[in-house]
């Protein structure tokens, strides 16, 4: 390396179960892990709210994708539900400008077809930790990514 | 085609090794089970791309709808509802009796296999869920009527 930090996409990747505990998740490399859980369990609520305005407001939000959920001073928060009530949370550093929303969104739904295939492995029992290595190995894609 | 035909085949073969290997009264809740695991991962893959379900009766059209094209090439012939937690689907032709002769005869059998389907809708309401008691009801062969019975949690 030649000491020039390399670009990142995400810091932490969270998959959270329907009943709100997590099934899956990683962080980059960093003596913070803790900062990350903390992340995303906050950003739940902000999530649940989401959900359960569907259908209430005018702006009907029926997509899968949630968008920003809330911004902290470094980073992004981004959540994602599918149908089952399978919640996927982004975080994002705040600096990262080359992140759009349709680069979110290619994220969530790559992230979204890797969850959708390890489900139907017959040897995964649903609601167990995520331990699949075809998953990991979609989530470290989005982790790094050497620019 | 012969790819709509083999679920049906494989179905059978599923139901009568069961009733050759196992005990009699724990084949129908095995089948059943079956159907939940495959009905879980189904509700998965098929919500995959739908938008997301505004209430239960939308959840109930998609497993009329979509559901029921993706296993059985054809939709649910009817929907009805007491709007207190009961719905009723009815299928005239059931794609699992179809190959069993249409009189009475085989009127016993039919339970078998209807299990495996009965599984798959309480798995996939589940995973979508809703958590539900599904039983099928057979009076005039290939038709089939499934009662759907919601378990409201409070």
């Amino acid at each position: 390396m030649t000491g020039q930090r390399s670009f990142k996409m995400a810091v932490c990747v969270a998959v959270i179960s329907k009943e709100n505990y997590p099934l899956y998740i990683q962080t980059i490399p960093t003596e913070d892990e803790l900062k990350f859980h903390y992340t995303v369990h906050t950003s739940l609520d902000v999530v649940e709210e989401k959900i359960n305005n569907v259908g209430k407001t005018t702006n009907d939000l029926r997509e899968l994708y949630l968008g920003l959920l809330y911004p902290t001073e470094d980073y992004k928060v981004y959540g994602y539900v599918t149908n089952t009530k399978i919640k996927f949370v982004v975080v994002v550093e705040s600096s990262n400008t080359a992140l759009r929303d349709n680069e979110i969104r290619t994220m969530f739904r790559k992230l979204h077809n890797a969850y959708t295939d390890m489900v139907c492995n017959p040897f995964y029992t649903p609601g167990d930790r995520i331990t699949s290595r075809v998953f990991e190995k979609v989530v470290n894609g989005m982790m790094l990514q050497d620019s | 085609m012969a790819d709509e035909a083999l679920f049906e085949f494989l179905h059978m073969e599923v139901v009568s090794y069961l009733f050759k290997t196992a005990d009699e009264e724990k084949c129908i809740p095995i089948l059943e089970n079956m159907g939940y695991r495959v009905g879980h991962s189904l509700a998965e893959r098929f919500t995959r791309d739908s938008s997301r379900f505004k209430d239960e009766l939308d959840i109930m059209k998609f497993i009329c709808k979509d559901f029921w094209t993706s296993v059985y090439k054809k939709q649910v012939d009817n929907l009805r509802t007491n709007h207190q937690g009961v719905y009723v689907l009815q299928d005239n032709r059931c794609r699992v009796l179809t190959q069993i002769s249409a009189s009475k005869q085989y009127l016993e059998a039919a339970p078998n296999y209807l299990a495996f389907p009965c599984g798959l809708i309480r798995g996939a309401l589940a995973n979508l869920g809703i958590s539900c008691i599904v039983t099928a009801e057979v009076q005039n062969m290939p038709a089939c009527k499934f009662q759907i019975m919601i378990q409201r949690s409070q």
